[in-house]
């Protein structure tokens, strides 16, 4: 067996890990699974994506649009991707304020807002398919050529870039959610909203709060997806699977956990493509995510029930 | 001075039914209040709406003669109304001192750590081992840790409901003895307790609800004879099995 089996499913699951998490503290802290978490993946790729097409050429214009150092691109991805992620969070603030927030004020039980959420995903699909059509897009078209990384992998520049950034984002929030006073307050409404607004917590701008970090990470997931593959409406759906599967088994609500259970997505993805087959791979999150359930509920960070 | 008064008050959770029924009465401040009652009265369901945690169907609440009916529970947090409530009270799964950080950060910025201190001061038992998560604390700590987090804020009208329930009669008697001590330093008490007796020993005035009305409201000395609330509790039928 080939080691690069090892690369390939640590770069797949860094991206799985980083969508995971957001999932994670949705799923925690507004307590329902959001369905619409893989649509904010495509739709913050896309977004990105406009937002390049448009700085692009002014970059350009201005003799700084050249690749950065060994990457495939310019200057101009990484300020499309913080306004692509500011745009995102705007969506899931309207589609909070507009849907999930009103159903919560109502009251309404937790499948209603899933059944919702499933609604509203389907809805968001279409319109970024009704917008950019089914073509495939991509965020960068310079070729590039996997360097040895030692051990007998290789891997490219844009692929080793994409786990420093997850490493980076993992450990930065890890350090917002056990050290920070807004963390303190996520992880008492993570356990109970209600004795959370008898301690003074504003539970509402909690939720806010969530929905931001849940909506930045899903379009960083989105741009290296798109940026080491492309970009397609369906990417988020096809991707809600293993996300669903990589929180559950990390634990919900635990964010190195979602980290380390879609690395071990990712791992088994690889693994599966290169002993049994490349057509088998989509069912591996499926197998993890039923025998998680079986086997251990709460996953492997998951508090104890 | 009025501390808390409540007015044609009505609270429950389903709008056609509501438990407390056009409740009223007027705390003073520095006044020691317990609210008494039979079971399904209706006491929790009145102490958690005042506290915004059950919705208000009708009436007023005002704190400090503020209007604050329907002002949600957090709010009321920041404006210096208590509130322990009976049970799940604490973040089990957060810290001793994380508890109190959270409560802490209703203060100003300069004076945290030093109202972290003084309930630890007031409260050894949380000092022993602060780092340790909440859920391991045994029942009396915990309601200990509860009342510490209510009062780091020194609020000025502390609500606790039925802090003596699950507790042994000398946990019990300690979480008695801390609340003298802390009315004794001028806060504003009500309490909600199915403990009779020592509700009795620490507050000066009782409000007794039957069916969600308030069915007496004056000193506790008028309260100490049983058979006056035993018919309170349960109207003629005290007599009746007396005999």
């Amino acid at each position: 067996m080939s080691p690069q089996v090892l690369i390939d499913g640590l770069i797949a699951g860094a991206t799985i890990g980083l969508g995971a998490i957001g999932l994670t503290l949705t799923y925690s802290i507004l307590r329902f699974a959001n369905f619409t978490h893989g649509d904010f993946l495509a739709w913050g790729a896309y977004l990105t994506l406009t937002v390049s097409g448009f700085l692009g050429g002014l970059l350009a214009g201005l003799g700084i649009g050249e690749p950065i150092g060994p990457f495939s691109f310019g200057w101009g991805l990484p300020l499309s991707l913080l306004a692509g992620a500011g745009l995102t969070i705007v969506l899931t603030l309207i589609l909070d304020k507009i849907l999930f927030g009103q159903l919560r004020r109502r009251g309404a039980d937790t499948i209603i807002i899933v059944m919702a959420s499933f609604g509203a995903s389907m809805a968001l699909r279409s319109v970024l398919e009704f917008i950019y059509t089914a073509n495939p897009q991509y965020l960068t078209r310079e070729l590039q050529i996997a360097q040895p990384v030692g051990f007998g992998m290789r891997a490219t520049p844009d692929q080793l870039l994409t786990i420093a950034v997850t490493a980076l984002l993992v450990l930065a929030l890890h350090l917002v959610v056990t050290r920070s006073s807004t963390g303190r307050s996520m992880r008492a409404v993570s356990e109970n909203p209600s004795l959370a607004g008898v301690y003074g917590i504003d539970v509402q701008r909690v939720i806010r709060v969530t929905w931001v970090i849940g909506a930045g990470l899903a379009c960083v997931a989105g741009v290296m997806s798109g940026l080491l593959v492309q970009i397609r409406p369906y990417m988020g759906f096809d991707l809600l699977l293993p996300l669903f599967a990589a929180a559950i088994l990390g634990g919900v609500g635990s964010i190195p956990g979602a980290l380390l259970g879609g690395l071990i997505i990712g791992l088994a993805e690889a693994f599966t493509v290169q002993i049994v087959g490349a057509e088998w791979r989509a069912g591996v999150a499926f197998v993890v995510l039923v025998l998680v359930l079986i086997i251990r509920p709460t996953g492997l960070f998951g508090r104890t029930v | 001075m009025t501390a808390l008064a409540v007015k044609g008050f009505q609270a429950g959770y389903d709008p056609d039914l509501p438990i407390v029924k056009g409740v009223s009465f007027a705390v003073k401040k520095g006044e020691a209040v317990t609210v008494l009652g039979p079971n399904g009265a209706g006491k929790s369901t009145l102490i958690k709406a005042i506290a915004g945690q059950v919705a208000c169907l009708g009436g007023q609440v005002t704190l400090g003669g503020d209007d604050i009916t329907g002002v949600p529970s957090y709010a009321l947090a920041k404006r210096g109304l208590g509130f322990v409530p009976q049970t799940e009270n604490i973040f089990a799964q957060l810290t001793i001192r994380e508890n109190l950080q959270i409560a802490s950060e209703l203060v100003e910025k300069r004076r945290r750590a030093g109202q972290i201190d003084k309930m630890f001061d007031m409260f050894p038992d949380l000092k022993l081992r602060p780092n340790d998560l909440a859920g391991t604390l045994s029942g009396g700590q915990r309601q200990m840790l509860a009342a510490a987090r209510a009062l780091l804020t020194d609020p000025p009208v502390l609500m606790l409901d039925e802090p003596s329930a699950g507790l042994s009669p000398k946990l019990v008697g300690q979480v008695f003895e801390t609340l003298a001590r802390v009315h004794a330093a001028g806060v504003t008490l009500i309490l909600v307790e199915q403990n009779v007796r020592a509700a009795l020993g620490l507050a000066s005035r009782a409000l007794v609800l039957v069916d969600g009305e308030l069915a007496h409201d004056g000193p506790t000395d008028a309260l100490q004879d049983s058979t006056t609330l035993g018919r309170l509790f349960l109207g003629n039928r005290t007599r009746e099995v007396a005999r």
